[in-house]
């Protein structure tokens, strides 16, 4: 896997050591969330790859991203089974499913504005040098390597020590992808991480999507665009009001089906023609 | 300096044909960007200001050694709770309760030293211990009701001033002070660590070389560097090498800047925000340690007003009220302007009771410019 890694001049923080294609690294069965009174997941079952790329659909509300946020440690499921390789997982937190290799852009990004880009980058995960009591953070060296990740994606950063509240939405949320793909040592969670991106910038996550895939990590991808999930998935769940409508190959769905499924089923097609075609 | 591997090393750095890249827009970020940058640069104007204001009005002894470092004593005081009180509010929490613990420390410290005859290092750290049980309640009610730490702390301002009350009048039978702490801790080894001056043979040297005055009866019209200087001083020092260069230092902003956001990239926020209350209900405890030595007594109105006076010196310092940004540095200027207003009245022809407008007029401005300093830096709008 290394050697591919290197050619395609990915640089991560940790050298993954990750099973073989088509293990399964996340299994859930019958997850609930419930918040309250509030269903967010009303039984849940999918399973995450490793070297394939799970495509979560759906509508707005239909619980993507509680469902990420559960498998990032952010919420602990109500009910239901969550296997870490075969295993029993109980996160206590974000950390536990960072411990677990899991990297996730949430879909709020998790940055702080009043933060540099660089501290931003290397928040909760600031490597250090020096013996206790004297750790340190050598941020000259982060702020290089902020900096080429940035380039990577195709933001030129003018200043790593520049508050991450100065940049534009898209910048932003290039800097949470870039950390997630900088971290994510077996699997990589995006939530909507296009929606406020250029088209060079938008590309350029696809073929990171491609690029991470190839290196043997799973990926979880949520997005409103069926010709991105389809570009880019092997794999397609659908969510609709907090439950699964299905899982998909992709030789087994097109791209209509497909979109057609992620509007709850929904007459598309009439609405589609009241647009004359555009939707 | 090996690269710690539980934290994975930084790719693209270790080998050496790996050359540092750098966008040319850079280097562009001039001097005056990276200075406007810094949270502390209201302070140090502050201080230039005060300062020019004083060359003026003030009487020349002012502006001696002996001057300075009577100066210095009581911005020390304060400035030591002062720097834990902005890495606490970096941290996006209040603590209103450390005047009270001023008093409450020094309830306490007496108690172990007078009443249960401890050894004074004994006393002292059974005494930080108590306050860092007291910080940490602070802490545990503020995450277990989620209540904002302004009104949880103002309940234990009134707490700790009534238990110190209290707990005086049992002590000493009916008195609100207690005295004897010169004598009981006159032959510990540890007391000049506590008490005193520092560098006494240096200034005693200078005085020979001519360099410093000398009193009618031959001693340096300064004795040495008040310890609570030094202490000030090495506490400033590394509550900003903390801040700057260390992971909880990052940890500490993220945690004031967004809670939420940084729980979700693995900071342990709550953990964090328990440290600092701990952190600042010690400096407090220990600031009440050191003035308790410094007086040979303890009082039950030890540290009135304090806790405001160091949230105005955080403030004036850089540091936001709603978290996030800040500086130890700068915490460490406001006190100074403090010590010089309050003690540099006195050396002028007006009335010292101009010290409170003083304050009050610092404080609006220090909150005015920061307000404007945070939307540059930020690009807010
Ligand atoms: N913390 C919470 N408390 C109460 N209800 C919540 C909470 N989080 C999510 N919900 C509810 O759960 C449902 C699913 O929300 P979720 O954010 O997962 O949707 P989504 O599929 O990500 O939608 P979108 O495409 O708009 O991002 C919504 O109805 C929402 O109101
Ligand atoms: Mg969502």
């Amino acid at each position: 896997m290394n050697h591919i890694a290197n050619s395609m001049g990915m640089h991560r923080a940790h050298e993954p050591t990750l099973p073989a294609r088509g293990t399964p690294i996340i299994e859930i069965t019958d997850l609930r969330k419930e918040f309250g009174q509030v269903i967010a997941l009303a039984g849940v079952s999918l399973t995450v790859r490793a070297g394939e790329v799970l495509c979560l659909l759906g509508d707005n509300g239909a619980g993507k991203s509680t469902l990420i946020k559960t498998l990032s440690g952010v919420h602990a499921p109500t009910t239901g089974a969550f296997m870490v390789d075969g295993e029993p997982a109980r996160f206590r937190g974000p950390r536990d499913a960072q411990n677990a290799g899991i990297a996730t852009v949430f879909q709020d990004l998790a940055m702080i504005p009043l933060m540099s880009i660089t501290r931003n980058f290397f928040m909760g995960r600031e490597p250090t040098k020096g013996m206790f009591p004297f750790r340190w953070v050598d941020y000259t060296a982060c702020s290089t390597v902020t900096h080429d990740q940035m380039k990577k994606i195709g933001i030129d950063v003018r200043d790593p020590d520049q508050a991450v509240g100065t940049l534009s939405g898209g910048e932003r949320q290039c800097v949470a992808i870039a950390r997630a793909v900088y971290f994510g040592a077996r699997v990589l969670i995006l939530d909507e991480p296009t929606s406020a991106l250029g088209v060079a910038q938008t590309s350029m996550v696809l073929k990171y999507i491609s690029q991470v895939r190839a290196e043997g990590l799973a990926v979880i991808f949520i997005t409103h665009n069926v010709r991105h999930a389809y570009a880019v998935g092997d794999a397609f769940t659908v969510l609709n009001r907090g439950k699964t409508l299905g899982t998909f190959r992709k030789n087994e769905i097109d791209m209509e089906q497909l979109q057609t499924l992620m509007a709850g089923g929904r007459e598309m097609q009439s609405l589609s023609d009241e647009l004359g075609g555009m939707v | 300096m090996s690269i710690d591997t539980t934290s994975g090393p930084l790719p693209g750095r270790s080998s050496p044909e790996s050359p540092v890249s750098r966008d040319e827009r850079l280097q562009t970020t001039g001097f005056l960007v990276r200075l406007m940058r810094r949270p502390e640069l209201g302070a140090i104007g502050g201080l230039i200001i005060v300062g020019i204001f004083f060359l003026f009005t003030a009487n020349s002894a002012m502006f001696t050694l002996n001057g300075g470092l009577t100066i210095m004593n009581p911005s020390a005081q304060l400035g030591i709770m002062a720097v834990a009180v902005s890495l606490l509010m970096i941290g996006g929490e209040f603590d209103l309760s450390i005047g009270s613990m001023v008093a409450f420390a020094g309830l306490v410290f007496g108690i172990f030293l007078l009443e249960w005859h401890f050894p004074l290092i004994i006393a002292v750290a059974a005494t930080l211990v108590v306050a860092a049980l007291v910080g940490a309640i602070n802490g545990a009610v503020v995450q277990a009701t989620r209540l904002p730490s302004f009104i949880v702390t103002l309940a234990f301002f009134f707490i700790l001033r009534g238990l110190s009350l209290v707990g005086l009048k049992i002590v000493t039978g009916g008195t609100t002070q207690l005295r004897g702490f010169t004598e009981a801790t006159a032959d510990s080894v540890f007391t000049p660590l506590f008490s005193g001056f520092a560098f006494s043979g240096l200034f005693r040297r200078l005085a020979d070389l001519g360099l410093i005055e000398l009193l009618p009866d031959g001693t340096p019209a300064a004795p040495g560097i008040p310890i609570a200087v030094v202490w000030f001083v090495f506490f400033t020092a590394l509550a900003t090498w903390c801040l700057l260069k260390t992971k909880v230092g990052n940890w500490i902003f993220a945690s004031g800047g967004d809670a939420r956001a940084a729980r979700n990239s693995g900071v342990p926020v709550d953990r964090v925000k328990m440290g600092l209350f701990i952190l600042t209900a010690c400096s407090a405890a220990f600031v009440g340690i050191l003035t308790v030595m410094d007086a040979g007594s303890t009082d039950a109105m030890r540290g009135l007003q304090k806790e405001f006076q160091a949230v105005i010196a955080a403030v004036i310092g850089g540091c936001l009220l709603t978290g996030g940004y800040g500086s130890a540095l700068g915490a460490f200027f406001g006190s100074i302007i403090f010590g010089i207003v309050s003690i540099g009245l006195s050396y002028t022809t007006f009335d010292s009771d101009w010290f409170q407008v003083f304050l009050g007029v610092m404080l609006l401005i220090a909150v005015i410019f920061n307000n404007h300093l945070r939307r540059k830096v930020t690009g807010e709008r």
